[in-house]
This record gives structure tokens, C-alpha cells and sequence, in this order.
């Protein structure tokens, strides 16, 4: 089960308003390498790993990546604060707001609502593992390329920390992947 | 920002990230007793968040009016 500890991970505490920035910024919300399909992919593939070590890796980063999807919505929602209608008309945010108000959805930046098809679970802990390396690779890209996008430091700092976060679950997978790895050459003779 | 909630962020965040270092290095002994100094240090530091602004988690409340209910909610942006 799951508790709520009412705080952020990492301060999101922004100053400037920037709805073109929030319409990028939310594929992390909802979009293929974002934090809600990362953590739906790792919560649901921990039922068919082996090894301790597996099991608690993908529990523990499935549960970080709530927190993070708890940032990025917190990153949206202070950017499009209290928007004048003459805001949303100039800044392109006119789509998004007829559709959701100035509400927080997963989508991604191209506007496509989330799905649980750009991850897999496969019953298979190696191939799981593979997958989530890579996935980790691909949000850390996406952050890079956000961060292209980003001059606002208030909005830097959080995205930074993030896409060091995928450094760390990268590495982390690597070293549950060699526990697995040790454990099914031990047990099964091919 | 408040302070004290800053620096229990900052506790927390160490403890997730060693938390799940030992998930793959569980017998470092040395990382095992940072990880435990790091708990008592926040868990202190969380009573004394509570004691003065809202609960974070789920804890005792007062017994006049339920605190969880109290601000902050730290993603809202008139707490910056
Ligand atoms: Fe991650």
C-alpha cells in the first residue's frame, strides 16, 4: 500500500508564468517517457521479477516516479497559474483550455492523452529490466531536451534534479538486472 | 519557503536515494548506519514541522481540529 507524505521531492517553487513552456513540459505528466508510464511500467513488472534486490528496486523507483509525476504536475500547474484569457489566446494555450480549463492532464507535448502503449510488461525479468533501462535513458533525454527549451532557473533547478534521478534508476536497474542474471544462471541449466 | 521543510525535504531525499542503494548493495554497513542516522534526524525534524504547521503524513493529529488539513500543500504555488 501507499501513504501520502504532503511535500514535494524537490521544491517546485516558480515565480514566472509560462503556458508555452507547461504544453512541453506536461509529456513528462502524461507523454510515451513520462513519469506516469514509468511508474505503471515498474509497479506492475515487480509482480513477475525474482530476487529480493529486483523486487525491492522496482517497487522503490515505481514509487519515486509518483513523486516525480507529483513535480511535473506542480511545475504545470505554477506556470499556467491564474492565466488571463488574453494569455492563453497569445501563448497557443487556447487547445489545451478548451479541453481541461487551466486543470493538469496526462497528455503528452503533441496533445495525445495518455496510454499504457509505449510500455510493456512482459513476465519476463530480464526483458523487464532491459526496457527499464532504456526507459530511463529516454526520459533522461527528454529532460535534456526540455532543458534546451528552459531559461527560467526557478524552472531548471527541478528538471535537473530529475533528470539526475534517471541517472541513479539507470544505475540501480543495471545492478538489479546482475542479481537476476546470477540467480537464473543458478537455478536453470540452459 | 519554509525552512524546516526544506531541510525535512532534503532528509527525505537522502533517504530515498540511499534507500534504494542498498536495495543492490544491502550488505554495506556503513551505508546502513547513514541510512538509520538519516531516519532519527528527519523524524525529528518532522515532529517539529508538524508541531507548528500541518501533518505530512499519517500521524496523531490535535485533538480540537484535524491537521492534516492544514496548509501547505507544497505543490501550490502562493507557498513559493
Ligand atoms: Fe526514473
Amino acid at each position: 500500500m501507499w501513504i501520502y507524505d504532503k511535500k514535494l521531492e524537490f521544491p517546485v517553487k516558480i515565480k514566472k508564468k509560462d503556458p508555452k513552456l507547461a504544453k512541453l513540459i506536461i509529456t513528462q505528466y502524461g507523454g510515451p517517457d513520462g513519469e506516469l508510464g514509468a511508474s505503471l511500467r515498474y509497479l506492475s513488472q515487480r509482480f513477475a521479477t525474482v530476487t529480493p534486490q529486483a523486487k525491492a528496486v522496482l517497487t522503490d523507483i515505481g514509487t519515486e516516479e509518483l513523486a516525480h509525476l507529483e513535480m511535473i504536475g506542480a511545475i504545470v500547474q505554477q506556470l499556467t497559474s491564474d492565466l488571463s484569457i488574453e494569455e492563453i489566446k497569445a501563448n497557443g494555450f487556447d487547445a489545451f483550455y478548451v479541453e481541461h480549463g487551466l486543470g493538469v492532464f496526462p497528455q503528452s507535448a503533441a496533445g495525445a492523452a495518455f496510454t499504457a502503449n509505449a510500455f510493456q510488461s512482459k513476465g519476463d525479468p530480464v526483458t523487464d529490466l532491459y526496457e527499464d533501462m532504456a526507459a530511463e535513458q529516454k526520459a533522461r533525454s527528454t529532460y535534456e531536451y526540455l532543458l534546451d527549451m528552459i531559461d527560467d532557473p526557478d524552472v531548471a533547478a527541478p528538471i535537473k534534479f530529475l533528470r539526475e534521478r534517471e541517472i541513479v534508476h539507470f544505475q540501480r536497474f543495471g545492478e538489479a538486472l546482475e542479481y537476476v542474471r546470477q540467480h537464473l544462471s543458478a537455478n536453470h541449466y540452459f | 519557503m519554509n525552512m524546516t521543510l526544506y531541510k525535512l525535504t532534503q532528509l527525505d531525499f537522502c533517504a530515498v536515494d540511499l534507500q534504494l542503494y542498498l536495495d543492490t548493495h544491502p550488505g554495506d554497513t556503513k551505508a546502513i548506519a547513514e541510512y538509520n542516522k538519516i531516519l532519527t534526524e528527519a523524524s525529528a525534524l518532522r515532529s517539529e514541522y508538524e508541531r507548528k504547521n500541518a501533518l505530512t503524513a499519517k500521524n496523531p493529529s490535535a485533538t480540537d481540529k484535524f491537521d492534516w488539513i492544514n496548509e501547505p500543500w507544497d505543490w501550490e504555488a502562493q507557498y513559493n
